[in-house]
């Protein structure tokens, strides 16, 4: 059941992505990142916010963030400054949170999204700015008491804020899976949302179609899968147009998704909101990117998905299905260029055999292409044997498995296991000669009807193991029962 | 031995004539029994003070060991210290043991120096007379009735009772320069960034700067020269090679160029501190300074404007003391907002919690523009000021204070006036230029100290002039009665 807006309403969208970049430390110390260690055990006297201490940032999390502005056409300001903003919540170490305020790292750029019905809408992003993530307060374990774990503390993040641009709850999952697309295409953000890596909080106002003014708006907080976020906005959206049709007024708040329910409830008013009493942060200098700075990025940039599908339909004849399904993750398309760079096959046909068998089987196993048990070389050998006439698809299928479980050269698993294709023409049609002389009812019927001479086919196939070549097969059942092509 | 110099301490334990284990018990027991008259130290450290002297010994008697090798000396509790409770003159911190060194503390212990203690301070460093410690108020060797000027009380009081024979210290508005001056000491702010604050308990980020209280420019030449360098842990200090002090000490100050700024001898200005500093401007002119007329004009601004960059930097600093992870948390708290409540409204001071007060409202949504950010500006015109008067002249000479030492409890009631203390001494610090203060006469038995300040990192010349003028006087070598012997 697919979700519309009433009827002479419109919905207005902007998301705030929180992406967590993928440094080795935290952004203002050197304490580890790593996800799931025991509690507390990656947290450093900075990461505290013991007295006296002091940040300095970390490289790698500017160069990341410049990485993603490039990638998004946005500008990349010349200088910015980290701001604190202040409040006071136990697992927020320090009572404020670095953070970019007034002057952003990255500013003014733009996301082509595609929308079901294949046209692109192109959404806006306001600006990403550079901060630190707070750490995490644990409810449940503990009777009377909140344990905090400081683990995450200090993770570097990029808030990722839109534009007011996206107008159905689809747009706004789209936008999010481009975007989360992206970070994991440009190896900056791990991408795992289970994890808290790549995190959402929606906008979301409603108004009379054609009304130029926005409505009031209600943010929904923290909704970490795509699909809640579709179904967090979808009941957002009507919740709002209720309140109105009913004559209600919306409230500017803060609001909770409940993946149970489905619901959103208020959290926060506009008015018991914090004052952050922002201000740049003394201890931190200013960062300054150099044109220098980011052209050297921008040199480095990898190709971009967009890119990378338009090349592979170019340069490898693919459709335009193939080639998206195979550019979806730097990964794959790594995996399938490897393919055909390391055998001669049609890359139309690696395309088949990657996107179909072996991302079926992956699929099947729960495994990542990283952990794919089949080389691009391995697979690439398969599809040799079939070109040059050794293994028909069938058995190719057959191979894959073989190599998939046990491994090994498919070139000499061939020959050992003696799966080779018999292109002998004596030795089929003394097969074809056998189902002829032993199936005198069906000669009859297929000479009535030349269209199930298949049936021979199929049973030549049959009687030697599938290593019949298929085409030769099929002309001498043909040939032998008088048939014309 | 504590009436030497550092010199002299030095060439002592270099011949063996004493060790620095005498050394040190020496001054051990001058604590013990002249600082309950005084109450300079919060905490004395005498059996790691030992074991720092022995280490001291191994090395001078194997012949190795710089010229600080052995020598003891205070710090002010306002640098943390692991295995030593770091209070920062705060019930806060009370029982608060550092988990690690600051990076001046791990420089000085590297020298070879014996720490004695930590030394007494206004409560975070807040405050001109030390009367605002929770351990206490210090009483001036001078006149124990009369307060030592703060917030570097104890290392002054010490340092001047022969209690320590240098101690460190910090200033963020005069914290140095103020309590050398009522002490009689030579106390030096070197340029901001010269000296790390990794492990400096923040007060106002952009200002603090440590440094040394001395009974001489040559004594606290040999110390800030150990404390000062780059620290990659400090984002603000600056990668510049350090000055060799002491080497300069001894250049003649012919044609050197010291300007008087005539708002420093405004209306305001005690009447006999005033014919004292003139005096030393003479004794300056017949070692062949020239000195000329120079203006300030945004001088008188840097009260107003010193009270509002440093509470708003101080209301963020202090907003980690949240009673969560270390520092005083009350009894048993009924929730979150009675445990933040509480914890700061016992843990800190009441000149702290008006700090924090005014601090709060001037980075408030809408006040911030017209308080905080307009301090910002008038700080950069005071520094354009000194900018042009570097133009014209080496260093800038005036008094540090008003007056001599004030009675204890005198201007505990008006915070207005207790302020205005710092009236000669902020500007330095809202510049990020050096200043020092060296004694330069007595007002009715009480010292009156004489301000320089320098051009950025002109540390060296600022000392040369001082050795120099105390080659020319013996004003620095007067004792408090009942001290020298």
């Amino acid at each position: 059941m697919s979700f519309a807006i009433r009827e002479g309403w419109e919905a207005v969208i902007g998301l705030e992505v929180h992406c967590q970049l993928r440094t080795v430390s935290k952004i203002f110390s050197g304490a580890a990142t790593a996800y799931g260690a025991a509690p507390n055990t990656q947290a450093d006297p900075v990461t505290l916010g013991f007295p006296g201490v002091l940040p300095v940032l970390n490289a790698d999390a500017v160069r990341y963030a410049v990485t993603f502005g490039l990638a998004v056409d946005a500008q990349v300001a010349e200088r910015c400054v980290f701001a604190r903003k202040h409040y006071f919540y136990p697992d927020l170490p320090k009572g404020y949170q670095i953070s970019q305020y007034e002057q952003p790292i990255v500013a003014h750029g733009r996301l082509d999204i595609e929308l079901d019905n294949g046209t692109v809408k192109t959404i806006g992003i306001t600006r990403a700015h550079m901060e630190e993530d707070a750490g995490k307060s644990l409810h449940e374990n503990f009777t009377g008491v909140t344990g905090i774990d400081l683990n995450r503390a200090g993770t570097p993040l990029i808030e990722i804020v839109s534009e007011p641009d996206i107008r159905t709850p689809a747009e706004a999952v789209a936008y999010l899976k481009k975007l989360h697309q992206l970070v994991v295409y440009l190896g900056i953000c791990d991408g795992n949302m289970q994890e808290g890596s790549f995190r959402c909080d929606a906008n979301v106002s409603v108004r009379r179609k054609g009304a130029e003014k926005f409505g009031t708006r209600t943010e929904t907080k923290n909704v970490n899968s795509f699909r809640y976020v579709e179904k967090a906005i979808e009941f957002e959206i009507e919740r709002q147009i209720e309140v109105l049709e009913g004559g209600g007024k919306i409230v500017q708040e803060t609001r909770l998704f409940n993946p149970d329910t489905g619901e959103t409830r208020a959290m926060r008013t506009k008015e018991d909101a914090n004052d952050y009493r922002y201000f740049p942060d003394p201890d931190l200098l200013p960062i300054v990117c150099s044109a220098e700075y980011v052209a050297a990025i921008k040199a480095k940039l990898p190709e971009l998905p967009e890119a990378k599908r338009a090349r592979f339909e170019a340069e490898y004849g693919l459709s335009p299905y193939d080639a998206r399904t195979l550019t979806s993750s730097r990964a794959l398309a790594a995996y399938y260029e490897a393919v055909v760079k390391a055998s001669g096959a049609e890359p139309k046909l690696c395309a088949n055999w990657v996107a179909t068998d072996l991302l079926g089987a992956l699929n099947k196993a729960g495994k990542d292409i990283e952990q794919t048990p089949v080389s691009p070389e391995q697979l690439g050998g398969i599809l040799d044997l079939i070109r040059d006439g050794t293994i028909s698809g069938k058995i190719a299928k057959d191979l894959f498995e073989i190599v998939w479980n046990e491994g090994g050269n498919p070139a000499e698993i061939v020959e050992t296991r003696g799966l080779k294709q018999v292109t002998d023409t004596g030795a089929i049609e003394k097969a074809v000669d056998e189902i002829i002389a032993a199936n005198p009812d069906q000669v009859a019927k297929v000479k009535a009807k030349p269209t199930l001479a298949g049936w021979f086919v199929g049973q030549v196939m049959k009687s030697t193991g599938g290593k019949a070549n298929p085409q030769a097969v099929q002309a001498l059942v043909k040939a032998k029962l008088g048939l014309e092509d | 031995m504590h009436t030497s110099s550092l010199k002299e301490l030095a060439a002592g334990l270099k011949a063996r004539r004493f060790s620095s284990r005498e050394l040190t018990q020496h001054y051990l027991g001058r604590i013990e029994r002249l600082d309950p008259g005084l109450n300079s130290y919060i905490t004395v450290t005498a059996e790691r003070a030992l074991k720092q002297a022995d280490a001291a010994d191994a090395l001078l008697a194997q012949g190795q060991g710089g010229p600080l090798t052995g020598i003891p000396l205070a710090q002010k509790d306002i640098f943390c210290t692991a295995g030593v409770r770091t209070s920062c003159g705060s019930k806060m911190l009370d029982k608060f043991v550092a988990p690690y060194d600051a990076t001046i503390v791990k420089k000085l212990d590297a020298a070879g120096m014996v720490m004695l203690g930590k030394a007494n301070m206004d409560e975070f460093a807040m405050g001109s007379s030390n009367e605002t410690s929770f351990y206490g108020p210090v009483k001036n060797p001078w006149d124990v009735t009369r307060v030592p000027g703060g917030s570097s009380g104890g290392s002054v009081a010490a340092v001047a009772a022969g209690l320590a024979p240098i101690a460190t210290a910090t200033d963020t508005g005069g914290s140095i320069r103020q309590p050398a001056a009522l002490t009689n000491l030579t106390g030096i702010k070197p340029t901001y960034g010269r000296v790390s604050r990794f492990g400096m308990i923040a007060f106002a980020s952009s200002l603090d700067q440590a440094g040394v209280v001395a009974r001489s420019a040559e004594d606290a030449a040999a110390v800030l020269q150990a404390m000062s360098g780059f620290d990659p842990l400090d984002s603000t200090s600056v990668e510049r090679p350090v000055d060799d002090h002491v080497a300069a000490l001894d250049r003649p100050i012919k044609g050197l160029r010291i300007g008087l700024p005539k708002e420093y001898f405004a209306e305001g200005l005690d009447a006999g501190s005033r014919a004292a500093i003139e005096a030393a401007v003479k004794v300056f002119e017949s070692l062949g300074a020239v000195v000329k007329e120079v203006s300030l004009p945004n001088a008188p601004l840097s009260v107003p404007t010193y009270y509002v960059v440093a509470p708003a930097e101080a209301s963020s600093n202090l907003a980690r003391f949240d009673g969560v992870r270390y520092g005083h948390r009350c009894d048993n708290p009924v929730n979150l907002k009675d445990l933040y409540e509480r914890s700061r409204g016992e843990g800190f001071g009441a000149e702290v919690q008006r700090r924090i007060m005014v601090g709060t409202y001037v980075l408030s949504h809408g006040y911030y523009d017209a308080y905080y950010l307009k301090a910002q500006k008038v700080r950069r015109l005071i520094y354009d000021d000194f900018r042009r008067a570097f133009d014209e002249v080496d260093l800038v000479l005036g008094p540090t204070a008003q007056n001599v030492a004030f009675k204890l409890g005198d201007k505990t009631d008006d915070p207005v006036a207790m302020y205005l203390n710092d009236i000669y001494t902020i500007a330095a610090n809202l510049a990020g230029i050096p200043a020092m203060s060296l004694p330069c006469g007595f007002v009715e038995g009480l010292p009156v100290g004489l301000q320089l300040m320098g051009n950025f990192f002109d540390e060296s010349r600022m000392l040369n002039a001082a050795h120099q003028y105390q080659l020319a006087t013996d004003f620095h070598k007067q004792w408090p009665k009942g001290f020298a012997s």
